[in-house]
């Protein structure tokens, strides 16, 4: 398979889906703020939505159901992202930080 | 995969030309997932993030579904990133504090985690065979359009109500902080 080729090849998209959910997992892991985190999050979704996309366009009998699919993880994400930044502004104004290690009143 | 798809392309044919920009997309999409995942002010790291989903909707043409696509650059793009840079501005006032990580073992440990998992679902990814099937349509935006209104209908609605409860349930969130 050549380099040029590789549009056309089911596992380029898979291992592409793999290393966003890689960066995200790994955003995940070291960011310190909410916000970063939540950013980590959209590329973990990101990653998901490549993979299902690539296997309607490539494996599934119905190629409509992983585009519905993939239109609904966006309004998910899209709902997920507008709770989160008003949950992170609501702590913003209580604590004065959206620091992941300040927010720690609940830590027994 | 289909044997047309073996044979080498040569650099200025149609499929040549398509193969290198599909190349540029990923680049794209790698980049700024980096960007997005490592630069040390949240601000690059929103705009990393609008580059790597412009990248993604790149990838989706490349998928055949450019309905999906422009979607992806309306919501994405268009919408949740301007909810996050909007989020920055309200709530991250120390422009000059660093937002790396705490301990000096949390950015090792999280690369081997992520480079683990990403090796672990590539080395899966290659290794299975994948049933392939045969299509029952052709996926376009009128059969998109016609399974949201028929076989998707509840579904349909729900992320609707979803999407409405979550509007209201950020506005009244959000006010509740605005009282002192």
């Amino acid at each position: 398979m050549s380099l040029l080729g590789l549009y056309n090849a089911l596992n380029t998209y898979l291992i592409i889906g793999a290393m966003l959910f890689g960066m995200g997992i790994y955003g995940m892991v070291t960011r310190r703020t909410l916000i970063g985190m939540l950013i980590a999050a959209e590329l973990i979704l990101a990653g998901s939505s490549v993979n299902f996309m690539a296997f309607n366009r490539f494996t599934a009998p119905d190629p409509v159901t992983g585009q519905v699919f993939t239109l609904f993880i966006m309004a998910i994400a899209a709902a997920e992202a507008a709770i989160g930044l008003s949950i992170i502004i609501a702590v913003y104004g209580h604590f004065k930080s959206i620091d992941a290690e300040d927010t720690a009143q609940l830590k027994g | 995969m289909n044997p047309s798809s073996l044979a080498a392309p040569a650099l200025f044919s149609v499929d040549g030309l398509v193969g290198v920009v599909f190349l540029v997309m990923v680049l794209i999409t790698v980049v700024g997932g980096l960007i997005a995942c490592n630069s040390d002010r949240l601000v690059r790291s929103v705009a990393g993030l609008v580059v790597c989903f412009i990248g993604v909707a790149g990838l989706y043409f490349f998928l055949n579904s450019p309905f999906v696509a422009m979607m992806q650059i309306l919501i994405y793009v268009g919408a949740v990133a301007v909810t996050i840079s909007f989020a920055i501005m309200l709530a991250a006032p120390e422009e000059n504090k660093k937002i790396g990580p705490t301990s000096i073992l949390a950015g090792p440990l999280g690369f081997i985690t992520a480079a683990l998992i990403t090796g672990g679902f590539a080395v899966l990814a290659l290794k299975t065979e994948w049933a392939v099937h045969n299509k029952i349509n052709d996926g376009s935006m009128k059969a998109i359009g016609l399974q949201l209104l028929t076989d998707y209908s509840m579904v349909f609605e729900l992320v609707s109500i979803v999407l409405l409860i979550a509007i209201l349930g950020a506005l009244v969130i959000a006010r509740e902080g605005r009282e002192n």
